[in-house]
């Protein structure tokens, strides 16, 4: 029988609900491999159709590669961001996540760290093989997927404000898109240019920098704003 | 005392509050604007002279520079308003907010809009990838965002909260979004004539345009409120003030 007044439990640590959560989905993805490398499908067949389009000479491919790269790359996160959170708020585990007695936007950055090592790592990964399919100089290389590290963490991270916004709406996935994509533009344009100028022979790392700080202020911002909006959308 | 204090704020952050208080308001807002408005389009468009190499289609900034201006104060208008209703629960934040986002939309179109207009005689072409263009561009945008999220929630609440972290994750970019794409312009900067910098503006064409902007921001307050009284009519449609209100209406 219960006592009347129990003693309260330790409730485990910051790191504890952290790990447990970023395991929890990773187990998932594990489990669904298969859809797991649709975004990576993804962007390897747009990658592919590219030449298809323009036509296949690898000057004008190489001119283009950098930037096509990064805009498909960001296709390929924001494709799967729609599963952030909308299967845990349909299946009910969101309200949980929210009731847990850690702060959500813990759970949102564990959340938002296993999408990322899911999508943006594997992306990144590939990243230098579709670039030299786009004849992309080995040369810039280095600096896409340096940039492409830090730009897939950060597209992460806002999609994660964008899912977390429209998951109590029907029809969400056609708008988040639209919410977050204005906020991609410094990132987009700070990732080309790192790779632009080591392809110009110069030195790739100051726009490689101001991305960095880009990602730290996302990282501060985007679960803290991310977790208001899943508290809307729960309450709502 | 504390109290006493505060009456004021809580009696003009009420709905029927703000609807009387903001009554007395409109006139003042009209009548200055309009005024302001007259004397500077006339002085801007009939009296300041024609500039030396643009001749006179350089007066369009008479227009759009305002327009500019308020597109982009109008969004840190939006911003606060949705602050202070995410923050304090005010409900005339939210009507505010409501208000102020298609508003802030449309001085965006029309400063984009007047911009591509005076570029066809200037550049020689309606769209040019200029930093303030591409920024301008990018600010309609999060304008848009936040005006579709607001449509796509059928409950008000939930959409005047989601509206406001949207338009505060809006505010902490949109510096950082200038500043990149100014950074990305840079790099590529076209072989254009580059005009929108005047450091030196005649004192003629200056003063017009001082007028206009004084004009444009009243013009803008006048506008806001009277959105913000017709929401607040719609929002409280059911309440007893409003139906004595439409009942007076029709007895006169």
């Amino acid at each position: 029988m219960r006592s009347p007044n129990p003693e309260p439990e330790a409730l485990p640590s910051l790191a504890t609900g952290f790990a447990a959560l970023l395991r929890r989905d990773l187990l998932l993805a594990w489990r669904r491999r298969g859809e797991a490398a649709n975004p990576l499908w993804f962007f390897a067949m747009i990658t592919a159709l590219v030449p298809l389009a323009v036509g296949p000479e690898p000057a004008l491919l190489a001119r283009l590669a950098p930037g096509m790269v990064w805009i498909l790359a960001l296709l390929g996160t924001m494709l799967a961001a729609d599963s952030l959170f909308r299967e845990d708020y349909v299946d009910g585990a969101l309200e949980q996540l929210v009731l847990s007695p850690q702060p959500l936007w813990v759970l949102v950055l564990a959340r938002v760290t296993a999408h990322w090592l899911v999508t943006g790592v594997p992306i990144t990964l590939a990243s230098p093989l579709l670039a030299g399919w786009l004849a992309l100089p080995a040369g810039g290389v280095p600096m896409l997927v340096a940039g492409l590290a830090l730009g897939t963490l950060t597209f992460c991270l806002f999609a994660a404000v964008g899912g977390a916004l429209t998951v109590a709406l029907g029809a969400g996935n056609v708008l988040r898109p639209l919410l977050v994509l204005p906020l991609y533009v410094p990132v987009l344009i700070f990732g080309t240019a790192a790779v632009a100028r080591a392809l110009e022979g110069g030195d790739g790392s100051a726009p490689l920098a101001l991305l960095g700080a880009i990602t730290a202020v996302t990282l501060a911002i985007a679960p803290v704003a991310a977790a208001a909006a899943l508290r809307v959308g729960i309450d709502g | 005392m504390a109290e006493r204090r505060w009456q004021w704020f809580h009696r003009l952050a009420s709905p029927p509050g703000f609807y009387r208080v903001s009554g007395r308001w409109l006139p003042w807002l009209a009548g200055t604007s309009l005024a302001l408005l007259a004397v500077g389009v006339v002085w801007g468009l009939l009296y300041a002279p024609p500039d030396a190499r643009q001749g006179n289609s350089y007066r369009i900034i008479f227009l759009h520079v305002p327009a500019s201006f308020l597109a982009l104060a109008g969004y840190y208008v939006m911003a606060a308003a949705g602050a202070i209703h995410l923050i304090w629960r005010v409900k005339l934040a939210d009507v505010v907010m409501s208000a102020a986002a298609p508003l802030g939309a449309a001085l965006t179109f029309l400063a984009l809009f007047s911009g591509s207009l005076w570029g066809k005689p200037t550049w020689g072409t309606y769209w040019v990838w200029d930093a303030r263009i591409t920024s301008m561009l990018v600010l309609l945008f999060l304008y848009l965002g936040v005006v579709t999220l607001r449509q796509a929630y059928a409950s008000r609440e939930t959409a005047g909260r989601a509206c406001a972290v949207l338009a505060l994750v809006g505010t902490v970019n949109i510096p950082i979004i200038y500043k990149s794409v100014d950074w990305w312009y840079s790099l590529h900067q076209p072989a254009t004539i580059r005009l929108t910098a005047a450091p030196s503006m005649h004192p003629d064409m200056f003063q017009p345009l001082v007028v206009m902007i004084l004009a444009f921001y009243l013009f803008y307050a006048w506008v806001l409120v009277l959105n913000v009284r017709a929401e607040i009519l719609v929002r409280e449609r059911r309440a007893g003030w409003v139906r004595d209100l439409a009942g007076e209406g029709e007895s006169e």
